[in-house]
């Protein structure tokens, strides 16, 4: 759907006489027990039917977007002398990460107008969320958004980590962080000149659990009670084994 | 050695965690607590989601308190006619806090609820053992080998109805007071995420007058099974008990208790209190000042389900 949608956006574009043609080093990843994060490469090509305009020069940029998910943003203030929670608003749908890699700075890359259009910096990308509130300076509180996910590492920018060679190949490495949600990662690349979106390509990478991570898991929600006892039988053993050994060598 | 813990979604080392259980584990098994309001908290620093920690810390009681009671079993320090009594109270009282916390999230403030109660009782309790044990320290030592003064509360406590008696405590009172006392922890238990050990053996000292020998073991009891029930609750409510969590923090926790067991032996009983008094005071201060210091980043992220 998403694909459909982003290909009647490029067929809408001025009949490109630059296109992106690109791959990932992998579709899919996989949360095995050892998982610490992992390192995705985007890399590929730029195709044309003629040699390519001298001006305004081109750029090259990449997003990577995790799941949406419901957030609640609070504020904290004194009362009484302690900090409390006196405000919050929810957003109903953020990305749980967000990383954009550029060639070069994205104000140079990109004008604001595009980046309106496409959604593409953090901020325009999270201005398009609908955000429920009673606060006043909703505003505020999604820079806080931002501000405090970038802290964590969870959303990026990165200018300058796509290498672009003779204008035709490029490639770039984005991290994805320990903490992964599962589900759809997508990845979106644009090809810029002056600013504007002359092409884009996109496709997406699939995060999963396998193995004991995903039987846990799925034991965990199928089965609540089976595994709730589960983890008590679990319990009462290692107690019990414990004790049973400390008997044993220390009487 | 880093492990994607399966329903925190979360990469932490795994030697850490067992180090935390370890350490935890041996306070534990020291004192009778367990150990619930130090690991939360650790928890939550070391980036484990409020809602699992909270979750997966009353599975790890189980089995420190389970590990923790077989010795006390062993060296007959359990009084468990006292413990059935106690339990009846937890369970419903637990039953009862499940539903004035959920009662409190609907309003909202939940989270600042469950530090006040922490800060409060905390402070209470730890000021309260702190100055209790000096005293005696201090008596003993001005006095020498003093004849132990057998304490007999003769008030108000014994004029209640329905008397029982509990040998291994040497008591014979009413079961008012002790259901009260399980009740009661049992609904802090369940609001604070926590087993209640560190309210539940001051009140058994103080309140019930039972001797410190087998208080410990009397109360590890009755924990196994509130935090088994809360365990049962997370886990068909939320889907937040982490199962590899839970094993690497238990498997540290078991032999922590062990040893921990073994030490208190060692100690005397006003020595055990006054430790246990500064920990907890230690523990107050820290949530104290987290509440009165202005934060780094007034702002916080909370995910749709949880708070």
């Amino acid at each position: 759907m998403v694909r459909l949608l982003l290909l009647l956006l490029g067929l809408a574009l001025p009949a490109a006489a630059e296109e992106v043609v690109a791959d990932l080093s992998q579709d899919r990843v996989s949360i095995s027990t050892s998982f610490s994060g992992s390192e995705i490469l985007i890399f590929g090509a730029i195709k044309r039917s003629a040699p390519p305009p001298l001006q305004p020069p081109l750029a090259v940029i990449v997003t990577l977007e995790g799941p949406d998910e419901e957030v609640i943003v609070r504020r904290k203030d004194r009362v009484a002398g302690i900090w409390v929670n006196v405000e919050g608003i929810e957003v109903e749908r953020a990305p749980s990460f967000y990383a954009v890699a550029s060639t070069r700075p994205l104000e140079e890359a990109l004008s604001h107008t595009d980046d309106l259009r496409w959604r593409i910096s953090t901020a325009q990308k999270l201005r398009a969320i609908d955000a429920t509130s009673t606060a006043v300076n909703a505003s505020a509180f999604l820079d806080a958004l931002v501000r405090v996910r970038q802290a964590e590492g969870v959303y990026t920018r990165a200018e300058g980590t796509v290498q672009l060679r003779d204008d035709t190949l490029f490639s770039t490495q984005i991290a994805l962080p320990s903490a992964l949600t599962e589900g759809n990662y997508e990845t979106r690349i644009f090809l810029t000149r002056g600013g504007r979106v002359i092409d884009s390509y996109a496709t997406s990478i699939f995060v999963s659990k396998v193995g004991l991570e995903r039987f846990i898991y799925g034991l965990a929600h199928d089965q609540p009670l089976v595994y709730g006892i589960l983890s008590l039988v679990i319990a009462i053993a290692a107690g019990w084994i414990a004790s049973a050994v400390f008997r044993y060598i220390l009487p | 050695m880093q492990i994607y813990l399966p329903i925190a979604e979360v990469s932490v080392n795994a030697f850490l965690l067992l180090g935390l259980g370890g350490i935890v584990g041996i306070l534990s098994g020291m004192f009778g607590v367990g150990g619930g309001f130090l690991m939360t908290p650790l928890l939550f620093m070391i980036g484990i989601p409020p809602a699992v920690a909270v979750a997966t810390e009353a599975n790890i009681i189980v089995a420190s308190s389970f590990s923790g009671v077989l010795a006390h079993f062993r060296r007959k320090t359990v009084d468990l006619r006292m413990g059935f009594v106690l339990l009846v109270g937890g369970l419903i009282g637990a039953g009862l806090g499940v539903q004035v916390f959920a009662l409190l999230r609907e309003m909202g403030q939940v989270d600042l609820l469950v530090r006040l109660c922490y800060v409060l009782f905390l402070g209470i309790i730890g000021a309260l053992m702190f100055v209790e044990s000096l005293n005696a320290i201090r008596r003993s030592r001005a006095e020498g080998p003093a004849p132990r003064t057998v304490r007999r509360q003769r008030g108000w406590i014994h004029a209640l109805p329905l008397k029982m008696k509990f040998r291994t405590s040497g008591l014979y009172i009413s079961v008012i007071p002790p259901l009260a006392v399980g009740l009661f922890v049992g609904i802090l238990a369940a609001i604070m995420g926590v087993g209640g050990g560190f309210i539940m053996v001051p009140a058994m000292i103080y309140l019930l007058g039972m001797p410190t020998k087998v208080v410990v073991g009397t109360s590890l009891f009755q924990i196994i099974f509130v935090t088994g029930f809360a365990t049962l609750l997370h886990a068909t409510t939320n889907y937040t008990v982490d199962m590899v969590l839970a094993v690497l923090l238990l498997v540290g926790g078991v032999v922590g208790a062990q040893i921990g067991a073994r030490l208190g032996t060692r100690l005397k009983a006003e020595q055990l209190r006054i430790l246990l008094a500064i920990m907890v005071l230690a523990v107050c201060g820290k949530l104290a000042l987290d509440l009165l210091i202005e934060p780094a980043e007034l702002y916080s992220i909370g995910t749709g389900g949880e708070h």
